[in-house]
């Protein structure tokens, strides 16, 4: 496995946000009944033309602009010819020669904690085209269904240079993607529903080798573990067979998840020839300088804008401020909970949305969306840890009841359930006095010369206090009574 | 009365000398009566048209008349109409109820308030030169039935000049309005591509189709082509321009004109006789205060090859929707989808219809596309340049229609090349996308001749009163096919 490298190379369908087709003006909402949602065009009737909707576009100028690619003034939609039933007029449409946006860049943050990397991805092209139906094989007494709903759904394909090098770096690539297009509001980012699915080109070569090798491509991955699942088995396929002597041949792959294996869908020899030309119902899409300024002017603020400002304006890590800009939801949070607890406090604010916030949501399976504590209650939890009125250990029992629902605030659970951290230096020294005098055992150990004695005794202050006393006061104190 | 302009027509609905409803029943009449002969018609719904005379009627008596409602006309079936079987002259087709109106359609029905007498034969899917190619039999010409009437607007023509109908809609695609027109003795307007919305009729060659009007003369044509014409936001390619009347130049004088000929148009490959009378016509311009120059089309001998690869490969694509699945033929066994998209394609097209598909498939695949598709439209663009150079030197140009009159039922049916050149003088004009006329100009063997005339981009206005010009001062139109 050391001696090979992996190559990836990913295309993603996001379906765009848009409330009519991409050439009609059907409804695009899910979950209609079939072909209740599919107009003289959708089911290319004798006659029928196709329009294309400007806010199909706009979503494509949106994305260009928010990966820093650019936005192609001529673009030309060409028909993608092939029969399927669930493609009413023989032919997709689709954009090939001329794509709307050129280039551009994501960057990315591969792993986590201490071995967390950056990365950064080049686009290929991103080009508008319009989505198929739906064939349905079950009910029919042994016929198909066709159910022509989703079929001028408007798509934008997103294609990757084949820079990654793991599944890992495929899985951090196709989730920041997943995030952009959210964040850019083009896509509603729902993998189950379809919104958003990915194909993953695969190839190993010999570390060191500058070409390529042979590539398969795993079509239709609808969820980031499938992706995983299917390149880590795909790439174990192929150094085996390359290792037993066998060629890789140029295919297209299903990805089993019953099975976890990929499996020959076509050979490169049974690919389609679609005899691409450029449709001629439709004049070449021209975008000028005005329409891709508005846009721009109507943009949000970027997640790679947005992370600089967080380590410029607030002085986080770059790891901070691209885990707290990972999605939109978590990058409000987090700026919600700042708004209210104070620059000063960013840094504590940044811990408890990517840690103490993260984990607990992760443990009940939830999103930040719906976060049973609010970015305001936790900020008013970091206030009272910010002016020491609880320790940070105690701020956990507190998050928990928030969490719980035991109280509308911090403030209110501290209260009702007397968390206030012990500052009164009296009151702690007289603590401190009887844990010295009740534990010789370990005074002596410490003037000995052992220093765990120092956290024992630390402890036992703690426990006297009921984890309320204020933690430094404790430590200064045990140190100056120790040291005289 | 059947005999009567547009205008009489009109005048006399306005005076009540005749309803709309007994206007159409003559017209119903005499279709029953020669259609037989004919086969002009592939569709005549009797209670339909006398609903739409009713309604025409109702608009006349409440004063809410347009010029032209209650003269009924014949439609092209290639047109969508609501409730009216439209076939495209394919067996493909020939149980489809169009759920739908083209907006030309629409545009004379529902808005002029002209009666539809019913749908017209043509070639399968517009493919022909002659009318052969219909799944419902070829047309005969009212001249000479034993000889075609031409294609692929044959029926139109042919209703026409038997006075079934005052006038008829056609479609041009590489001639189809006006070698019929010529052959029929009609006076025929392919307008300037996409002055006449395309929604609704069956697609050929897209980039190529335009509708026009097919009737006794300029003036006719005019009236008629003013309910067709206006920018259409369901077609892409439809012009947003003011709308004109048609009509209003229709007087000036022709002093100064400068008629172009191109030499390509006047060598070899022409009939003599019909040259002849294309000459005498062009003297008789003369005669009007015309001047001619002669000017070059270089390119011309070009445009039959690059139309025969650019119409096709449109078609391929375009006819790729009749596939048995949602509407019109579907074999009767198959035993697998693959199956039934072959034996519904191979029982469903005529033959003219599969070879051109075959073309179109042929000349975009893998590895011929450069060759044969972009090659084209390179050829394409020198021959559109090549009347922007020649109109520098001129204001319209003229030659023959068709090199030949009408030829014998059988007699080019298996040699296509030979067929495809009977187009040789009009393909270039839709390859350019200009208007382009054809007028009566004479006689060979009792025969008509047709006299082509070219505009530049949008001089529809000023191709009709060229030839209303012309038809005041000659009574080629006026002469009428011996048929009872």
């Amino acid at each position: 496995m050391n001696q090979w490298e992996v190559v990836i190379g990913i295309e993603t369908h996001a379906q765009l946000a848009t409330v009519s087709k991409i050439f009609s003006g059907a409804s695009t909402a899910f979950g209609a009944e079939p072909n209740t949602q599919a107009c003289a065009v959708d089911l290319a009737l004798p006659g029928v033309l196709p329009v294309l909707n400007k806010k199909a576009v706009e979503c494509a100028i949106r994305f260009g602009l928010a990966i820093g690619a650019e936005v192609a003034q001529k673009s030309v939609f060409a028909r993608k010819n092939y029969f399927y039933p669930d493609l009413p007029k023989g032919y997709q449409i689709s954009q090939m020669d001329l794509p709307v946006v050129v280039g551009g860049n994501i960057t990315l943050q591969v792993g986590q904690g201490d071995k967390a990397y950056e990365k950064v991805v080049r686009l290929t092209r991103a080009h508008l085209e319009e989505d198929a139906g739906k064939s349905l094989h079950e009910d029919f007494q042994g016929k198909s269904g066709i159910d022509l709903n989703r079929a001028g759904t408007p798509l934008l394909e997103i294609v990757s240079e084949p820079d990654m090098r793991s599944s890992d770096e495929a899985v951090a690539y196709a989730k920041a993607l997943h995030a952009l297009v959210q964040w850019i509001g083009i896509c509603d980012g729902n993998m189950q529903e379809g919104s958003f699915r990915c194909d993953a080109n695969v190839s190993v070569r010999p570390k060191g080798q500058v070409e390529f090798g042979t590539r398969r491509e795993i079509k239709n991955l609808n969820s980031f573990r499938f992706l995983k699942e299917a390149i880590d088995f795909e790439v174990q396929w192929q150094i085996n067979e390359i290792e037993e002597g066998r060629r890789i041949q140029q295919a297209t792959v299903l990805f089993d998840p019953d099975s976890g294996e990929t499996r020959m869908m076509r050979s490169k020899e049974d690919a389609h020839d679609y005899r691409y030309f450029p449709d001629p119902d439709l004049l070449p899409l021209v975008i000028s300088s005005d329409w891709i300024a508005r846009v721009q002017g109507e943009l949000p603020e970027l997640p790679g804008q947005m992370r600089e400002r967080f380590v410029s304006e607030f002085g986080l890590s770059n790891y901070d401020a691209t885990t707290l800009t990972a999605n939109s939801e978590i990058a409000a949070f987090f700026q919600s909970t700042v708004a209210i607890a104070g620059k000063q406090n960013a840094k504590p604010c940044a811990n408890w949305v990517m840690v103490d916030l993260a984990a607990r949501l992760n443990k009940d399976g939830r999103e930040i969306a719906e976060s049973p504590v609010s970015a305001a209650q936790l900020a008013g939890l970091i206030l009272r840890i910010a002016d020491n009125t609880i320790s940070n250990n105690i701020a956990k029992k507190v998050f928990e009841a928030l969490w719980n629902g035991d109280g509308a605030t911090a403030d209110e659970i501290i209260d009702k359930q007397g968390l206030k951290q012990i500052t009164d230096s009296g009151a702690i020294e007289s603590l401190v006095d009887e844990v010295l005098a009740a534990n010789p055992a370990n005074v002596a150990e410490f003037k000995a010369g052992k220093e765990k004695a120092f956290n024992a005794l630390v402890g036992q202050v703690m426990k006297a206090a009921k984890g309320k006393a204020n933690p430094q006061q404790v430590n200064d104190l045990l140190k100056q009574k120790l040291a005289s | 009365m059947i005999n009567k302009s547009l205008k009489q027509l009109s005048q006399a609905l306005a005076a009540k000398q005749i309803s709309s409803v007994e206007l159409s029943t003559l017209f119903l009449d005499r279709i029953e009566r020669l259609n037989p002969t004919l086969n002009a018609f592939v569709t005549v719904n009797r209670e339909k048209s006398l609903k739409m005379a009713l309604a025409a009627d109702a608009r006349i008596a409440a004063g809410t008349a347009g010029p032209l409602t209650g003269i009924p006309i014949a439609q092209k079936d290639i047109f969508c109409a609501e409730g009216w079987t439209t076939t495209c002259g394919s067996k493909m087709l020939a149980n489809f109820i169009s759920p739908y109106d083209a907006t030309v359609i629409h545009k004379m029905h529902a808005e002029a308030g002209l009666v539809s007498l019913g749908k017209t034969n043509m070639d399968e899917f517009a493919m022909g030169s002659s009318n052969e190619t219909s799944f419902f039999g070829p047309v005969r010409n009212p001249w000479d039935t034993s000889r075609v009437p031409g294609g692929s607007s044959g029926g139109s023509a042919a209703a026409v000049a038997a006075r079934l109908a005052p006038a008829a809609t056609g479609t041009d695609t590489g001639g189809s309005i006006r070698q019929p027109a010529a052959l029929c003795n009609l006076t025929g307007l392919k307008p300037t591509y996409g002055v006449v919305s395309r929604y609704g009729m069956i697609a050929f060659a897209s980039s190529l189709d335009q509708g026009g009007p097919m009737a006794a003369s300029a003036e006719d044509c005019a009236l008629l082509l003013n309910t067709m014409v206006g920018f259409d936001e369901r077609d892409s390619t439809s012009l947003d321009r003011p709308v004109e009347d048609y009509t209003r130049d229709l007087d000036k004088p022709l002093n100064g004109l400068r008629i172009g000929l191109p030499k390509e148009f006047f060598g070899e490959g022409c009939d003599a006789e019909v040259m002849a009378a294309v000459r005498a016509a062009i003297a008789e311009y003369e005669k009007l205060g015309a001047t001619t120059v002669e000017v070059s089309l270089p390119n011309s001998h070009l445009s039959v090859p690059a139309y025969y690869v650019i119409a096709p490969a449109e078609a391929s694509s375009n006819l790729s929707r009749f596939d048995g699945a949602r509407y019109g033929y579907r074999a009767p066994d198959y035993d697998n989808l693959e199956q039934m998209y072959e034996k519904t394609r191979a029982q469903g097209f005529g033959a003219e219809v599969k070879r051109r598909i075959m073309i179109g498939a042929y000349v975009l695949s893998h590895g011929y596309y450069d060759a044969y598709y972009l090659q084209a439209q390179r050829i394409r663009r020198l021959i559109a340049n090549d009347f922007v150079e020649a109109f520098k030197h001129c204001d319209v140009i003229m030659g023959p229609t068709s090199p030949t009159t009408a030829f014998k039922l059988g007699e080019k049916a298996a040699d296509p090349v030979q067929m495809y050149l009977s187009d040789i003088y009009t393909i270039a004009v839709n390859l350019a996308g200009l208007p382009g006329m054809s007028i009566p100009c004479g006689f060979v063997g009792g025969l008509p001749v047709g006299l082509q005339l070219i505009g530049n981009y949008f001089a529809e206005g000023a191709l009709l009163n060229v030839a209303h010009r012309y038809q005041l001062a000659t009574d080629w139109h006026q002469r009428r096919a011996a048929i009872e």
